[in-house]
């Protein structure tokens, strides 16, 4: 999947330029009082600047792609704030219009999927993003497993009826939520058919570790209590051009993840690429209560020709063991 | 409201002398005694007692509850739903009965605003309690977002809650001028207190005129703004897809139902204040005949809204209506939801049919047993549909299935009914609670036409 790195935010020369521009006062205060202090001072000062002068540089790329040169003792490791997570969180990543597939005749429960995601976003063992649920329309029809994510809906009806808009939908097509905004009402919860959302109903797991961490929109990290959480289509990872969590950890090719603009989508766990449309064309592909109108960004391929046995009635209630 | 307050009718001795009558009747249990400061105690202890649990709950988040992921919505959100709706009351009592000419509620009106003012400001305070992060409430106004109903319902319940205030308010102008002229062995607050709501008050023809006009364009947009927030509170559910809120009739049978308890709950209130406040004489047997007649007709309303919500989807049996409708037809609901149909709404309305059954004390317990009804009925509507989303629901622990209130979540909910007690005490012991200028003109009118 042809999923490019972004090279580097607008406010990283915002930044550095900021930061020059501290430094320079400051060092102006340095002249100021080395002037009072008399000649000699001077004069050392005016070492210590010409001395500064010939000190290495650095060739840094900004995001207008200019090539420019800055001291290298003023280069600093960029670190996003809340603000530029939240401002770059709620536009997405433009072109880019996120669509999975999910392929329900290879999945055996492995629950793989449920447990990566878990890994990533600090959460329960009960609490979750992703869910792999047993199914069985009916009595005559066949058993299957099937990975339930958020749908990501183009039409999202949490997205609606959000007082605060503290969940939102991107232009890549992902529903978010900011766990900063969010006021716990559970209306999204409510309204949502596909039961994607969890509750913060009590302190995170992982509080006391990541309590230092800095709260990003696009991973829900750290979590917070009394909020919604859900489903990201793991935004984070999109960002740097990395596919899913969960897609990446299927270990039965069961997630295909891509972009619909180029039609294209690729397999997590062959990482083969393929057309989106034929795809969904020759296996039938469908979406999840599409009567609804919610319109969703995921994709089903039925459980044809199943490639694994659906092991006997499967065990639908959490135990602690799992 | 009367219209007319003519100079002539002011200035008679015979006004004049029935409102001696009428205030030494109703002024009488106006003030602070010694039963009002050990009821606000015994209010206050209790009610601080189960802020106390809120603490807990505000320490340790949500999960206090009975609240999970499945069934998010529970006894908080059904509360909220039962105090909008006992709230109406003081619309269909002041403004339909009223602007419709039903001269026996004056001694009513006043009560029934009480109740509404009561309920009104407290729903707008105990859905804070269900809230996750009560600590944003600002950003409902800093972020708001019009397509949510949640905005809609705030801005008419607030709404509301001011024109019922002033609805209670404005026609008592009047009465507390003649209370700061009485009332003079209150304490000073209390005097004082008279002394600036009665705006200088001088009983003038002029100034009744206004006054009538102002309670007349109140009483005109009370009514919209009544429908509009129960209304709005059922489309909390109804804008959901989910099997049992998705309905397209949930405003009118919301609206509907809001009268049954908002009713039940006037006449326990006025046999309350018949009784304790010995006034037999303003509340009298024949206005319990005529709310029980009241009653009958939104009883009867409501069963008929309810035999839509409930038959149409029963005949069709959609795969998620049928789940959900076993629930409450047969299923783990059953008790709870025939309980409250029989004994709520059909058994009541059978027996109130009987003008032997419309008298006080039978219309006051045949009250309670419905107001109680009420209650869970919001219950009913609330928490058995989540318990059945379109997809199944698996991997989770027991306990986060199926929802039981917790004792916090019990306390909490008390407390904004405690609340509500305390808003009623209030504004019935320490003002008027019933309009002593009106009635008096009345009895003055009716002696006038006798002679």
């Amino acid at each position: 999947m042809p999923l490019k790195k972004k090279k580097s935010e607008k406010t990283k020369i915002d930044e550095i330029l900021e930061s020059s521009r501290r430094d320079f006062l400051k060092k102006v205060g340095i002249v100021g009082a080395a002037s009072v202090a008399g000649g000699a001072a001077i004069y050392s000062g005016y070492r210590f600047e010409k001395a500064k002068n010939n000190e290495d540089t650095i060739k840094v790329l900004t995001e207008d792609n200019k090539l420019v040169e800055i001291p290298r003792d003023q280069v600093k490791d960029y670190k996003p704030g809340l603000k530029v997570f939240q401002t770059r969180g709620r536009e997405g990543i433009k072109g880019k219009k996120w669509v999975m597939v999910i392929d329900l005749s290879r999945c055996r429960n492995a629950r793989k999927c449920v447990n990566a995601c878990q890994g990533a976003h600090h959460l329960r063992p009960y609490e979750y993003h992703i869910n792999t649920l047993a199914m069985q329309e009916s009595a005559n029809t066949p058993e299957y497993f099937m990975p339930k994510p958020c749908q990501h809906c183009d039409n999202p009806p949490c997205v609606s009826v959000c007082p605060v808009d503290a969940t939102f939908k991107r232009q890549d097509g992902i529903v978010l939520i900011d766990n900063e905004r969010c006021i716990g009402c559970r209306f999204c919860m409510a309204a949502c058919p596909y039961s994607a959302r969890m509750f913060h109903w009590q302190e995170p797991s992982a509080t006391e570790a990541d309590k230092d961490k800095q709260y990003n929109v696009e991973l829900n990290v750290p979590q917070k209590k009394g909020t919604i959480s859900k489903c990201l289509f793991s935004a984070d990872r999109l960002r740097e051009g990395l596919l899913p969590y969960c897609v990446s950890a299927c270990p039965n090719g069961v997630f295909y993840f891509g972009d619909e603009n180029e039609n294209a989508v690729t397999n997590g766990t062959t990482k083969e690429t393929v057309d989106l449309k034929e795809l969904l064309k020759k296996n039938g592909g469908y979406r999840l209560m599409a009567e609804l109108g919610t319109k969703p960004r995921v994709y089903y391929l039925p459980p044809k020709n199943r490639l694994f046995e659906f092991k006997k009635g499967p065990d639908t209630e959490y135990k602690e063991t799992t | 409201m009367r219209d007319t307050m003519t100079g002539q009718l002011l200035n008679s001795g015979l006004y004049k002398k029935k409102v001696d009558l009428v205030s030494s009747d109703i002024l009488k249990n106006v003030g602070i005694s010694k039963g009002f400061i050990i009821w606000m105690a015994f209010l206050a202890i209790a009610f601080g007692a189960c802020i106390f649990a809120y603490t807990i709950q505000l320490r340790k988040g949500l999960g206090v509850t009975g609240l999970r992921d499945i069934t998010s919505w529970g006894m908080y959100i059904a509360n909220f739903v039962f105090f909008v709706a006992t709230s109406l009351v003081g619309m269909l009592i002041s403004c339909v009965l009223g602007l419709a000419g039903a001269n026996w509620i004056k001694p009513i009106g006043r009560i029934a605003e009480i109740i509404a003012v009561a309920f009104a400001a407290v729903a707008g305070l105990v859905i804070i309690s269900d809230m996750g992060r009560p600590d944003r409430l600002t950003y409902l106004f800093i972020f708001g977002r019009v397509q949510s109903p949640i905005l809609w319902d705030v801005s008419v319940v607030t709404t509301y809650f001011v024109l019922s205030l002033l609805l209670w308010f404005l026609p008592m102008i009047p009465d507390l001028a003649i209370s700061k002229s009485r009332l003079t062995d209150q304490p000073g607050f209390l005097k004082k207190a008279y002394d600036l709501l009665s705006f200088k008050w001088v009983h003038h023809e002029a100034q009744y005129k206004i006054l009538s006009q102002a309670v007349r364009i109140l009483l005109i947009l009370v009514i919209p703004t009544a429908f509009a927030i129960h209304t709005v509170t059922s489309w909390l559910f109804a804008v959901t897809p989910r099997a049992g809120w998705d309905s397209t009739i949930f405003g009118p049978y919301f609206v509907s139902g809001a009268f049954v308890s908002g009713t039940a709950a006037v006449i326990i209130a006025m046999y309350f204040f018949r009784e304790t406040y010995n006034l037999r004489k303003y509340l009298t047997s024949d206005h319990f005949e005529k709310m029980g007649r009241v009653l009958i007709l939104v009883s009867v309303l409501y069963m008929y809204f309810n035999l839509n919500e409930f038959l149409v989807p029963g005949y069709k049996l959609k795969a998620l209506d049928a789940i959900h409708l076993k629930e409450l037809f047969s299923g783990k609901y059953a008790a709870l939801f025939w309980g409250v149909q029989l004994f709520g709404l059909v058994i009541p309305v059978l027996l109130m049919l009987f003008r032997s059954i419309r008298k006080p004390l039978p219309m006051m317990l045949i009250s309670i047993i419905m107001l109680a009804a009420a209650w869970l009925k919001r219950f009913i509507i609330v928490v058995p549909p989540q318990a059945h989303p379109f997809l199944p629901v698996q991997n989770f622990p027991a306990e986060w299935i199926i929802y039981k209130p917790t004792l916090i979540e019990s306390l909490v909910t008390v407390a904004s009914m405690l609340l509500v007690l305390i808003i009623i005490t209030v504004l019935s012991k320490l003002f008027p609670v019933m309009p002593i200028w009106e009635l008096a003109a009345d009895e003055t009118e009716k002696e006038t036409k006798k002679m």
